[in-house]
């Protein structure tokens, strides 16, 4: 069983290497979006400031959703998928690497691009750490819950990426108002730990509930 | 015990048959409801010591948003139902319930609104009850979009039940969104364990239109489901029977 995760990772990690452009791609996009808001609302470091949490995690969300839309395309496609369902191994755990491989692939990679992007917006470096915690367990969220819309559209000819946001966005709004508030109580001085506990909390339920909906949405795409 | 007879509800010729004897039971029960409680809601009811006539609006809007969010609740039961013990009529009534819960959730915004103009001076508030019944309605419109989407019936039932149920943990945080953020919204109007805070004069009445209207829904839903049924099995023997019969 661990060799079949250690191989699953394997296998994941060579294939992002041999296309750099689909780890690349949710980084840059993640880091013209929120280019574009300076430019369009104007300047002004206090503004930028007031806005700040609300655009990087808008950003992170959209960055998410659209590279989560290839997740399991091409593995349909040349037939990965249907040995997966078939494999003896539990479908749940192979999915669950699978996410945690995107989630490491574009989670944590824009979660190090934050830092950089949160000062240029004119975040003070105190709430810094406290927006890479946030964002570091509500991207992991975000993986999880978008894989199940990825999941469901998987069979869809002429992709479902539109779809995907239409199925998956609203599930996005809890961690969103999470994220935000408690860069809002940070940015304010307040005590933040309670925020964290409730991130911690959806992102323990999305990682023990979500393999099982995953899994079921790839079952009924396979059987198509 | 026998599990037999609970299969039997699956059957669409036996729903088909059962539903035609349940019909005008539904209809009259739901049209002399919904005429009590509109003439004693719009006309005796006492005026409200603070807002006058306007609250009135109140026996719309509470009824749909109730009805609402216990349509989505339905949507997940049957997509259960449809995916445990793969009954065709559970995807039947997840298909018809849905159009029918995203316009409850527009009447529901749409009342309110007009009602939040001239009680708060605005059409509209990012107000959490507010802002969570708005993403009820989309989630209305994805699982219709995922139906839309996949062209063959029984991948599109399956997803949509999983759909169904995976966005079914929205609906605590609408339920409770107003005890737990205190904003505009006033609390729930009716619970069950509590005596409410109005007068029996002005929720008696409301409680007749909640029955109305979900009897109203059980009416439109059963006849939905009628026509789809229809449409489904029209190659079988009872259902051109039955197209036959009524022609």
């Amino acid at each position: 069983m661990r060799s079949v995760i250690w191989q699953l990772l394997q296998r994941e990690w060579q294939l992002s290497w041999r296309r750099p452009g689909d780890v690349l791609n949710p980084l840059v996009f993640f880091a013209m979006v929120i280019t574009l808001f300076p430019l369009a609302v104007g300047p002004e470091p206090q503004m930028l400031q007031r806005m700040a949490s609300g655009v990087i995690w808008v950003a992170a969300l959209l960055a998410t959703l659209l590279s989560l839309d290839g997740l399991f395309r091409s593995d349909f496609e040349d037939g990965s998928l249907e040995q997966w369902v078939l494999s003896p191994h539990p479908l749940t755990l192979l999915v669950l690497v699978k996410v945690l491989h995107h989630w490491l692939m574009c989670g944590v990679l824009l979660v190090l691009l934050t830092p950089l992007l949160g000062t240029m917006l004119a975040l003070p470096w105190s709430v810094i750490p406290v927006l890479c915690v946030t964002l570091l367990l509500g991207t992991a969220v975000l993986s999880l819950l978008g894989a199940i819309g990825a999941a469901l559209t998987v069979g869809l000819k002429g992709g479902g990426s539109m779809l995907l946001a239409l199925l998956i966005l609203p599930l996005y709004i809890p961690v969103l108002i999470l994220g935000t508030g408690t860069m809002d109580a940070a940015l304010q001085g307040l005590p933040v730990q309670g925020y964290l506990l409730w991130m911690s909390c959806l992102a323990v339920l999305a990682l023990s509930l979500s393999p099982l909906a995953i899994a079921a949405g790839l079952r009924i795409g396979v059987s198509e | 015990m026998s599990w037999t007879f609970f299969h039997k509800l699956g059957s669409p010729k036996w729903f088909y048959e059962i539903s035609s004897k349940l019909l005008p039971w539904v209809a009259v029960f739901s049209l002399l409801m919904l005429a009590v409680g509109l003439v004693w809601g719009l006309v005796f009811a006492p005026e409200d010591y603070q807002q006058g006539n306007s609250f009135r609006i109140i026996y719309i809007h509470v009824p749909a948003a109730i009805l609402a969010q216990s349509c989505y609740m339905m949507l997940a039961v049957a997509g259960v139902v449809g995916l445990v013990w793969r009954m065709k009529l559970a995807d039947v009534a997840l298909q018809c319930a849905a159009p029918i819960g995203a316009w409850m959730t527009l009447v529901a915004l749409f009342t309110g609104s007009i009602w939040g103009k001239p009680t708060w001076g605005t059409y509209w508030e990012w107000d959490a009850r507010l802002t969570s019944m708005l993403i009820l309605l989309f989630l209305y419109f994805g699982i219709m979009a995922l139906r839309m989407a996949i062209s063959n019936r029984d991948t599109a039932a399956k997803a949509t039940a999983v759909m169904a149920i995976v966005g079914v943990i929205n609906i605590p945080i609408i339920k409770y969104s107003v005890d737990w953020w205190n904003t505009l919204h006033q609390p729930a109007t009716f619970t069950i364990t509590e005596k409410p805070a109005m007068p029996p004069e002005m929720w008696m009445p409301l409680l007749v239109m909640v029955l109305a209207f979900y009897g109203l829904f059980t009416l439109n839903l059963l006849m939905r489901m009628r026509l789809e049924v229809l449409r489904r099995e029209h190659k079988t023997r009872w259902a051109r029977a039955a197209l036959e019969s009524n022609t």
